[in-house]
């Protein structure tokens, strides 16, 4: 019986090796994770914080040893900000052996390339917070933080019960990621049994907010949501303060960060937004992360930068808790699982994924006071 | 040159073609594509600008017309085969609709008419939920089944195995061999004189009695219609569609494209969409530093051969043998 | 009430910025007929130029003239130098392929200023700043008055400078035709360079007084140099105060839009002014009819 095992398991292994052979020697030594990122064109500045989190996340791995012993290998590859362009990386990424990808940011770009590196069977780790992403049944697209599906409605009970808010405003950037954003506040607004007055769509790159800013003002909302990108939010910021706004500014994830508390001055002072994980968060090892980045690289990061580096870390202690590089064990394992950080420190922070690949972890209330990011209470993961 | 006739080159051409991507990756078959469905995107520019010498600034919206048509038909059931001409057919009426008042007025209006018109298709496509699935566009249109040669799975054909985006190659491939063909016969056609007559010398082509407005729509029309074409490839091809993948930007890039290659030129557009599709391949080293190159390039070529790479050809044959002169009325058609 | 007045003095202080991008535009036309698709990015850089120059240390009045002055070089003198003089000297570069010129430059700037400064938005100081004013409601900020009077100032300028002294007349004569000016003596060449100028310098101050909103960044000019180009259309191609009105009116409608009727298709309006124009009144609101056919 023994010498029957020893036999099967002696077949399995030249199969193994054989099916393997034609992949090339490199396979076998090395683990590919490439990245496809936006590193020149307009999501240049999220696209190569990412990719630089990643790299360290890879960096840190493979000093400490690789994952299962073999050491991690990324290749970039840029995508320009274009989703045709990205759709045509992800396939040459994987034509060249990748085990996982790392990537893309914009929602508009990995909605088209989830669709090569599913039909490949490759597990894919995005930055992409676009709700639909996770939506469309694809068993291989992992999140890396909250989509606004979950963000947004964490928001609800501030809305409802901190600021006991009637009637609200919302503007938002009339593009996918705005649009899916406002979606869900919408309908978790009717949920709530709040009105909203005032539903502002705005041009993405838009200069102009004087109309925007009057139309709430105009509609007596008691609060308003803004849901835009940061130099937008920025510029509405400083409208807003200009037109004497008085509703508090209530945000996800960009309304409060450095960037947009630099470009708007004081004005950025006083808004709220929640935020899924910030350099800022009084976690000590996020905030180790944040020196860390900044050492290595002389600049501060956004959370693109802390979601390339729990994806590169995620792959590790899954595909360790897997015991073998296969890529539909890893995407099987992940779906349901929680890294608890206890046992696994680089995730940072708590972590789980849901059956759709969407994940969720405690999350910030963040508040901008006197130019500085202040966190205000702490949402649990939902 | 004379001793082999112009049909072998072009033979060995298309022989090289069908070799091209065998043997290789997924990507490069997509690249291919990507060549060959803006090589006919450019021709059909090619028509309006260098033929009839019409800027237009509007081929990615037409491409976007003949990609959204053959979507919304293709996912509600109806064959490529039916979609496509519909696709073209739309193109070429919208086309007509849009040349025509353009046109009417003096003629470089058409270039500023265009220019909005690709940003007002832009914005339909994205507040237009209903229809056009707003900015999440339009996903998963399935590749044509032709009974024997089914491009939405992989085969084996004379034991050469063949993928799914092999096989949409092709379809590009015959695509534009049967689209070159008509064009060619378009351009030596009398319509096709006429347009060029028309470049030439706009009021000596009037005085022999051509209606030119009537030429210039039509060649401006035609034009679009190809637009239409290549979008009815992109649909199956990338299998994914959103408004901002034809924004302004990508009707310049078929305008270099055009340009690049040498307006007035047949060959040309082949030639400039391989410069912008193929080169970043080369200059990936090059980093975020390749457009700064490629924009540089583009101004060094149009301030010393406004004529295109073909013409910077022409030049050193003229130059090696310099008992043929360009026209040089050749190039004076395409003026803003 | 107070909205509609607050819109409409809001579009206004935008649109007087608009129009300083479209005059550059319009007397580039007249002088040499070019049509300048980097114009939006003539806007964009010289912010840089004075965020490089404090960055050195300099303090901003410094930094504005010494912005000033690199741009007048670069985009004036450099522009015409390097890429206008010798492709109008060739038979046949002046028409197509000096619009695919400008086009590449203005991919060229962007993508340079993108990788030598940075892609993210950069704040900008304000060059005039202060309180604001409720008028009947409407809050308006002493940045937008000065703004306005800042056009208009340059515009009534500028129509002086070409009207009345010489130079400026020698500059109209060369535009509508250089060969006549050549014969009465006009150093054309001379006529032409000061046009480029003056774009560049104009394209300065309007980078000056809009970068404070739009804020530093790379892409700024896609959207100025389109509106700047419809502003230019429709006023009347041939006309200062012609670009003026455009960029005013873009500025008002855009707002008035927003608020009114629908900010799904704010941006279309601007497109759709530009056709009815260029169907219902090709030579523009203010413009006259040109003779010439180029």
């Amino acid at each position: 019986m023994k010498r029957l095992n020893l036999i099967a398991a002696a077949a399995l292994t030249i199969m193994a090796t054989a099916t393997a052979m034609p992949t090339g020697l490199r396979a076998a030594d090395t683990v590919s994770l490439p990245c496809v990122c936006e590193l020149s064109g307009a999501g240049a500045v999220s696209g190569t914080n990412y990719r630089d989190g990643a790299k360290m996340a890879a960096e840190e791995i493979n000093a400490a040893g690789g994952i299962l012993g073999k050491k991690i290998v990324m290749t970039d590859y840029d995508t320009q900000s274009d989703a045709q362009t990205s759709r045509a990386l992800v396939q040459k990424a994987i034509d060249a052996e990748a085990y996982a990808i790392i990537g893309t940011v914009y929602s508009g770009s990995t909605i088209v390339n989830m669709l090569v590196a599913q039909q490949n069977g490759v597990p894919q780790f995005t930055g992409s917070e676009a709700p639909n992403v996770t939506r469309q049944g694809n068993p291989y697209i992992f999140a890396t933080s909250s989509s606004s599906a979950k963000g947004v409605p964490g928001l609800t009970p501030y809305f409802k019960d901190t600021l006991k808010a009637k009637k609200i405003g919302v503007a938002w950037v009339n593009n996918e990621f705005g649009k899916g954003g406002h979606d869900v506040f919408v309908n978790e607004m009717k949920g709530a049994g709040i009105t909203v007055v005032a539903d502002v769509p705005s041009e993405q790159g838009q200069a102009d907010f004087a109309a925007d800013v009057s139309k709430i003002k105009e509609s007596g909302a008691e609060a308003v949501f803004v849901y835009l990108n940061e130099e937008e939010a920025a510029r509405f910021l400083k409208e807003a303060k200009k037109q004497g706004l008085k509703a508090p500014l209530v945000g996800e994830v960009t309304l409060t960060s450095q960037k947009v508390i630099d470009l708007a001055g004081d004005a950025a002072n006083g808004a709220y937004a929640h935020v899924g994980i910030t350099v800022g968060a009084n976690v000590p090892a996020v905030q180790e992360f944040g020196k860390k980045f900044k050492q290595k690289y002389s600049r501060d990061t956004d959370h693109n930068g802390l979601k390339g580096y729990i994806a590169v870390y995620a792959v590790k202690y899954v595909t360790e808790m897997n015991g073998s590089l296969d890529q539909e064990a890893l995407a099987k394992k992940l779906h349901g699982l929680t890294l608890d950080v206890a046992k696994y420190p680089g995730m940072l922070l708590t972590t789980s994924w849901d059956k759709t690949g969407e994940m969720s972890r405690e999350s910030f209330m963040t508040q901008v006071v006197d130019g500085k990011q202040k966190v205000i209470g702490t949402v649990p993961a939902n | 040159m004379a001793i082999i006739p112009k049909w072998a080159f072009i033979l060995v051409g298309i022989v090289l073609l069908v070799l091209a991507p065998i043997g290789q990756g997924n990507y490069v078959a997509l690249i291919l594509c990507s060549w060959l469905m803006y090589t006919i995107a450019a021709m059909g520019l090619n028509l309006t600008l260098g033929y009839a010498g019409q800027i237009s600034l509007a081929q990615g919206s037409f491409m976007a017309i003949g990609a959204y048509i053959t979507a919304l038909l293709t996912l509600s059931g109806v064959h490529w085969l039916v979609a496509m001409p519909l696709a073209v057919l739309g193109c070429f009426i919208v086309g007509l609709l849009v040349g025509f008042p353009a046109l009417r007025v003096k003629g470089h209006f058409l270039a500023f008419v265009t220019l909005a018109f690709n940003t007002l298709v832009v914005l339909v496509l994205r507040n237009e939920d209903w229809l056009t699935g707003g900015s999440y566009g339009k996903s998963n249109m399935p590749r044509p089944d032709f009974w024997l040669f089914n491009t939405g799975t992989k085969s084996t054909f004379l034991s050469i195995p063949l993928s799914s985006n092999q096989k949409m190659y092709y379809l590009c491939l015959a695509v534009f061999i049967v689209f070159a063909l008509l064009m060619y016969g378009l351009i030596r056609s009398p319509w096709g004189r006429a347009f060029k007559g028309l470049r030439e010398n706009p009021i000596r082509a009037e005085s022999l009695g051509l209606d030119t407005r009537r030429l210039t729509l039509l060649a401006f029309a035609i034009g679009s219609a190809a637009g239409g074409l290549a979008g009815a490839l992109v649909s199956p091809v990338v299998q994914y569609i959103e408004p901002n993948s034809f924004a302004l930007q990508h009707s310049l890039r078929i305008l270099l494209m055009v340009v690049v290659g040498g307006s007035g030129f047949f060959f040309g557009p082949m030639l400039g969409a391989a410069v912008v599709i193929l080169l970043p391949e080369f200059l990936r080293f090059t980093e975020g530093y390749y457009l700064i190159i490629y924009s540089g390039l583009v101004i060094v070529l149009m301030v010393y051969s406004p004529s295109g790479l073909m013409g910077v050809g022409s030049r050193i044959v003229a130059a090696v043998r310099p008992k043929r002169v360009a026209r040089t009325d050749m190039k004076e058609g395409a003026q803003l | 009430m107070a909205q509609f007045l607050q819109v409409l003095l809001s579009g206004l202080a935008t649109g007087s910025i608009y129009a300083l991008a479209a005059i550059g535009f319009t007397l580039l036309w007249q002088a040499a007929q070019t049509v300048n698709f980097a114009q939006g990015e003539f806007v964009m850089l010289p912010a840089f130029f004075v965020l490089i120059a404090m960055g050195l240390g300099l303090p901003l009045p410094v930094a504005l003239l010494v912005a000033l002055a690199v741009s007048v070089f670069v985009l004036g003198y450099l522009f015409k130098r390097l890429i206008v003089e010798p492709m109008k000297a060739s038979k046949t570069g002046g028409g197509l392929p000096l619009v695919i010129a400008t086009m590449s430059l203005a991919i060229f700037l962007k993508e340079g200023v993108k990788e030598f400064y940075g892609a993210e938005a950069q704040p900008y100081p304000e060059l005039v700043s202060g309180g604001s004013w409720d008028v009947f409601g409407a809050i308006v900020s002493v940045t937008d008055i000065a703004h306005l009077a800042i056009s208009l100032g340059v515009v009534v300028l500028l129509t002086l400078f070409l009207n009345r002294t010489r130079t400026g007349r020698a500059m109209q004569a060369t535009a509508q035709n250089p060969d006549v000016a050549k014969i009465l003596g006009v150093d054309t060449k001379r006529m032409v360079l000061y046009t480029f100028l003056i774009n560049a310098a104009l394209a300065t101050l309007a980078s000056f007084l809009i970068t404070p909103f739009y804020l530093a960044k790379f892409s700024n000019g896609e959207y100025l140099g389109l509106i700047a180009f419809i502003a230019a259309i429709v006023g009347g191609f041939n006309q200062i105060r012609g670009a003026l009105a455009g960029g005013l009116l873009i500025g008002v409608l855009d707002n008035m839009t927003a608020t009114y009727v629908t900010a799904e298709y704010r941006a279309a309006v601007p497109l759709v002014l530009l056709i009815v124009i260029i169907l219902w009144r090709p030579e523009g609101l203010l413009g006259t009819s040109e003779g010439r056919s180029v």
